[in-house]
């Protein structure tokens, strides 16, 4: 028994074992939620900003269990920015789309001259795609307003 | 003193959300240490995000989920449910917040890693000598 | 390209343009200069068009995604936020050109992060300007702020800490601002301003329509900075980074003054703001008079340029806060153009700073020795900036002072026209120095027996400031043509030039 201890000790898991394997089995699963609750944002209490705060939450979680190095192994910095770039350019750019195409900014049902499936339809779907990049936005910048602030800009241990 | 009571006990929320406030104002004027002061600036912008929730409630007013399909037969009663406006007005107030917050606590890096205190009279010392 | 839209990619185009610098700046630096350059001369063009094309067919509203007001965000396009945008556009053009000099000088390595927060703040004034709905002022309010805290705590020095108590006074106005809207949603259950504007009069609660006016005017006055809720101003204003600087200290306070003028007239009739509550009117003119002299004292002790030109533009805020309050038509026109003016003064003057901290790295008072003799085109732009201060004409600081001391004849406040003649004597006494110290006063041999570089700032700093100079003299100049054509019909219904 003491020798099992002495050598989860020197293996640096020792008593976070289980904190580890529980969260290594639950961000996929945040992550999905996450994205369950972008989606539903029109049936249920949910949208853009909440479910990018639950799947920058989950890279967060990962960070505190393991640290901070792992957390940017599964998503780099350079990854972060752009994706949170991307996020906002995916809302101007469809805002700036719909008025090219004829209507005004964010009208989402000029967009049914690109690919037709009715106006009103296209309605509900222009906001589901802006909540898409909404939720990018919002994660990549809670990502980093953690990894920021965790470690005072080194993005070394820190914690 | 009846009438002074029953104003207070009616509108208990309301007085409540204003001591709030005046605590988070307080913090934000009256402390010193600046973690403190930023802290007092989230009570205080809490305190204003229930206070517009609060608007909305309604006497049995149940939860503004509808069933879709129902409310395009028969339309949604809007006395049976609590208004969702405010709602989604403070998610956009709560966003903010978070965000300066989020500025606030770089900041805050910043100074201590250059002054090595966060006690504001300590940090004018220092820039004053 | 759809003209109706034309004021929307206006606004779209600053804001694309800061995630383009964050992407493509990190692969290489080059690309910043032209992207933003190219947006901003863009934006500058597309206002240009809308405010003729807003004076020849008249004011329009326009509603984002087609979901019709009041339930949907209304963009309101007359007189004044035409007027207004092609200010901001114009403005920040003439500091971006400087800024990209600055920052590549103070922040080398970083200068995509602070384009990006430079381009965000620009969009967030455009929208401001544009803006019909109170909610969505309070969040472009909000952005402007935020990004303004983060560009001041990248200077260096004591920027950190000024950026914080930036933010805590900053987010108390905006607070102020949010409970202001909050009482007239209670009260109203609408928060278009036009919607506002209709219900307000016929309703019968009196002490919680002036608590909500009382918020609401509170909340702006901490954000533009009038004297005494100015403290943060001088420290954040001058601690931030060159480039910054120069564009946040024309702009922000003034447009700030333009949203107060849409409350007070838009949301709240001229009717409820001026007569409503006696006293009022005259005890802020009164306010404003005590804030010119205090503001212009307090500039007097300073030694620093940028310091002391920081404790002027508290001065202008609060004489364009009083020239509204006057409640007469001249008062107001005055105040309009003074917005004009005073930002393009500004401006001036703050590139003018800029170049001189290029070339010299100082402004204290004593190393402003003899800079005549290497800065020429500088210092005679600042001369030009200066006059304009202290109303010389025919600069355009000379009309709008002479409408606002009208005004305040009309109305019959004399200690408005004293502040006003007294603040503009300080004005002189305080220029009158800088120029005495620049033209006449040799090089001290402090600065002769450290190594200098010679000659006048680059190229891309030196043409906005000739640009603003020039800008000054015929803003003067065409001040009639203005007055007549634009400003009087941007006036509130019922006051007339």
């Amino acid at each position: 028994m003491k020798r099992l201890q002495e050598q989860a000790r020197g293996r640096d898991i020792g008593d976070n074992l289980i904190i580890r394997t529980a969260v290594r089995l639950l961000v996929p699963f945040i992550q999905l939620f996450g994205l369950y609750v972008i989606v539903h944002g029109h049936y249920s209490p949910g949208g853009g900003f909440q479910g990018g705060v639950i799947l920058g939450a989950s890279f967060i979680l990962l960070a505190l269990a393991y640290d901070l190095r792992t957390s940017l192994r599964f998503m780099s910095e350079r990854t972060n920015a752009i994706l949170g770039n991307a996020g906002v350019l995916i809302y101007t750019g469809i805002a700036l789309l719909c008025a090219l195409l004829g209507g005004m900014f964010l009208d989402y049902s000029a967009l049914d001259r690109l690919i037709s499936l009715g106006p009103i339809e296209w309605r509900s779907l222009g906001i589901f795609l802006v909540e898409v990049g909404v939720g990018t936005a919002v994660m990549s910048i809670m990502v980093s307003l953690f990894w920021d602030l965790g470690s005072g800009g080194e993005m070394d241990e820190g914690l | 003193m009846e009438p002074l009571l029953s104003e207070i006990v009616a509108k208990y929320n309301y007085w409540i959300y204003v001591v709030l406030m005046m605590i988070g104002f307080y913090a934000m004027i009256g402390k010193r240490n600046l973690v403190k002061k930023l802290l007092g600036m989230n009570i205080f912008q809490t305190a204003i995000i229930l206070f517009y929730v609060s608007i909305g409630g309604k006497r049995g007013g149940g939860i503004p989920i509808v069933d879709k399909h129902a409310a395009m037969l028969h339309g949604v009663d809007a006395t049976t449910v609590v208004n969702p406006l405010p709602h989604v007005l403070m998610l956009t107030a709560i966003v903010v917040s978070v965000s300066v917050t989020g500025v606030a606590l770089a900041i805050l890096i910043r100074i201590y890693r250059k002054y090595d205190t966060l006690e504001e009279d300590e940090i004018l010392e220092k820039i004053g000598r | 390209m759809n003209t109706p839209n034309l004021h929307l990619y206006v606004l779209a185009a600053p804001l694309l343009t800061a995630f383009a610098v964050n992407l493509l700046g990190r692969v290489s630096r080059t690309w910043i200069g032209p992207l933003v350059l190219g947006a901003l001369t863009f934006s500058a063009g597309g206002a240009l068009m809308t405010l003729l094309h807003v004076l020849r067919e008249g004011a329009f509203r326009y509603t984002i995604g087609n979901w019709q007001p009041p339930l949907g965000i209304e963009l309101v396009v007359d007189p004044l936020s035409a007027l207004m945008l092609l200010l901001v556009s114009a403005v920040a053009l003439l500091a971006t050109s400087s800024a990209l000099k600055s920052v590549a000088h103070e922040l080398p390595g970083r200068e995509h992060l602070f384009f990006t927060l430079y381009m965000i703040l620009i969009a967030g004034l455009l929208g401001l300007v544009l803006t019909g709905d109170a909610f969505n002022l309070y969040v472009l309010l909000e952005i402007t702020a935020i990004t303004t805290y983060g560009l001041i705590a990248m200077g260096s020095g004591r920027a950190a800490l000024s950026s914080f108590n930036y933010i805590i006074m900053g987010s108390i106005g905006a607070c102020f601002y949010l409970l202001g809207v909050g009482y007239l949603y209670i009260l109203t259950g609408t928060l278009n301003m036009a919607d506002i504007a209709q219900i307000l009069p016929g309703l019968d609660a009196p002490a919680a329509i002036a608590t909500a006016f009382a918020f609401l005017m509170v909340g702006l006055w901490v954000k533009m900075g009038l004297f005494p809720l100015h403290v943060w101003l001088p420290n954040a204003y001058s601690q931030a980074p060159t480039g910054a600087g120069a564009m946040i200290a024309p702009l922000m306070t003034k447009v700030t003054i333009y949203l107060m003028i849409r409350v007070m007239f838009s949301i709240f009739s001229p009717d409820y703001t001026f007569l409503a509550h006696a006293g009022i009117q005259a005890g802020i003119v009164w306010a404003a008079s005590l804030a010119i002299m205090c503001a212009s004292g307090l500039a007097l002790a300073q030694r620093n340029l940028r310091r002391m030109l920081t404790y002027i533009l508290v001065a202008e805020v609060a004489y364009m806060v009083g020239g509204v309050w006057l409640a007469n038509g001249t008062g107001i026109t005055g105040a309009i153009l003074h917005i004009v003016s005073d930002a393009m003064m500004t401006l001036c003057l703050f590139l003018a700073a800029a170049a001189i901290i290029y070339r010299t790295g100082s402004l204290e008072f004593d190393r402003l020795n003899g800079l005549y003799r290497r800065m020429p085109v500088t210092m005679a732009a600042f001369t030009v900036g200066a006059f304009s201060m202290i109303g010389v004409p025919p600069t355009c600081g000379f009309f709008s002072k002479w409408y606002l001391i009208l005004g305040a004849v009309r109305a019959g406040h004399p200690e408005f026209v004293t502040a006003l003649l007294i603040s503009s004597l300080i004005n002189a006494v305080l220029f009158f120095r800088i120029i005495e110290l620049a033209y006449f006063q040799p090089a001290s041999d402090l600065s002769r027996s450290e190594p200098q570089q010679a000659g006048e700032a680059p190229l891309l700093m030196l043409s906005p400031l000739l640009l603003s100079a020039v800008a000054l003299v015929a803003i003067g100049l065409g001040s009639g043509p203005l007055i007549e054509n634009i400003i009087r019909l941007a006036m509130p219904p019922g006051f007339a030039p």
